[in-house]
């Protein structure tokens, strides 16, 4: 539904699609479709670059402007969160996180400036999903080694290899589809809901139902759950890695 | 007698689509569950806090995790009912 639409109040029914394919080109064979995901997906990491350049441009060590009191925040911030939820020498590992805090925040907050969201798309949760699930077993590998590694499907018998697999598989399925249908179902409300007070502002003629009250109700589902989404996602990928790693101080 | 000329083609089209509005519903009713899971997590989270204010950034970090873990299973609820409203695969079988 367009804003004209939305502020005239016509109701034409709710359209509910996934991301439009803006060009698509064929490389060898293989048709390469260029979704709004995509695209959304590239304009938010120039945006996150170009502020980080300038967040952190003529750095100084006394008189700090505001700007680098912001950026010192920011980096501290996340450096404390990983090292109180995996231990100090996970410390590297906070640049990562950051960096998938600030994705999948902007990606879900993209929504507010009437664009679609970018992890209402499947396939961008999976995708992080999919690295952390690569992260946990490599983290694994690397403390137990390969046997212990395969040894720990059989424990504590072997009869529950088949649970542990599925347990291990569940893992990557469950977070994206958490962060996926979070922001989903957040869409798909808000839009009926758009719906409905178009209709009534039809009805009536005077467009006072479209006025605040979508913005409420935006700052509940775009604001709210996508903080919480990219908390959890990020507080997850942590928990569970830190939980392969078996020598781990805390 | 009157000649039968019901277009079943349509008619097999509007149970299914009626059956999974009902399918969606129920799907939904998942969502129980977790609304009583985490309703009695954020109770005890706010006791612990009242017994210990000191310790009320972990126990609403680990709260809020243990709430989108609990979530999970109204979520998958949530997305068979999306999928059967806008995304019906039982449609195209017919």
């Amino acid at each position: 539904m367009s804003i004209s639409d939305f502020l005239r109040g016509s109701p034409d029914g709710v359209d509910v699609s996934g991301p439009k394919i803006v060009c698509s080109f064929d490389v060898g064979g293989i048709t390469i479709h260029l979704t709004e995901t995509i695209v959304l997906s590239w304009i938010i990491i120039l945006a996150v670059t170009l502020l980080l350049l300038w967040l952190t441009s003529d750095l100084k060590t006394k008189d700090i402007s505001k700007k680098q009191a912001v950026a010192e925040w920011a980096v501290k911030t996340v450096y404390g969160l990983v090292e109180d939820t995996m231990g100090k020498r996970w410390r590297w590992f906070a640049p990562y996180i950051g960096a998938l805090f600030t994705f999948s925040i902007l990606g879900s907050l993209i929504s507010m400036l009437g664009l679609r969201s970018v992890t209402a798309d499947f396939n961008v949760p999976l995708t992080w999903a999919l690295i952390t699930f690569v992260l946990i077993h490599g983290t694994n590998i690397k403390t137990h080694g390969f046997g212990g590694y395969l040894k720990g499907y059989v424990d504590p018998v072997p009869v529950m290899l088949p649970i542990n697999i599925l347990s291990e598989v569940a893992t990557p399925v469950s977070m994206s589809l958490r962060h996926f249908g979070n922001v989903v179902s957040g869409m798909v409300i808000t839009s009926l809901l758009y719906y409905a007070l178009s209709v009534v502002t039809a009805k009536i003629g005077i467009a006072f139902m479209t006025i605040g009250i979508p913005a409420v109700l935006s700052l509940y589902f775009d604001l709210f759950s996508g903080f919480m989404q990219a908390f959890i996602f990020i507080m997850l990928t942590m928990v569970y890695i830190s939980n392969a790693d078996g020598n781990a101080e805390t | 007698m009157e000649t039968n000329n019901v277009d079943y083609t349509e008619l097999s089209r509007a149970i299914v689509l009626g059956a999974s509005a009902i399918g969606a519903g129920t799907a939904m009713i998942a969502g129980i569950g977790p609304g009583i899971g985490e309703g009695y997590a954020v109770g005890k989270a706010c006791e612990s806090i009242g017994r210990q204010p000191e310790s009320s950034g972990a126990v609403t970090r680990t709260m809020f995790i243990g709430c989108a873990v609990a979530e999970s299973t109204g979520i998958y609820g949530l997305l068979v009912a999306l999928l059967l409203m806008f995304a019906n695969p039982f449609i195209n079988k017919l």
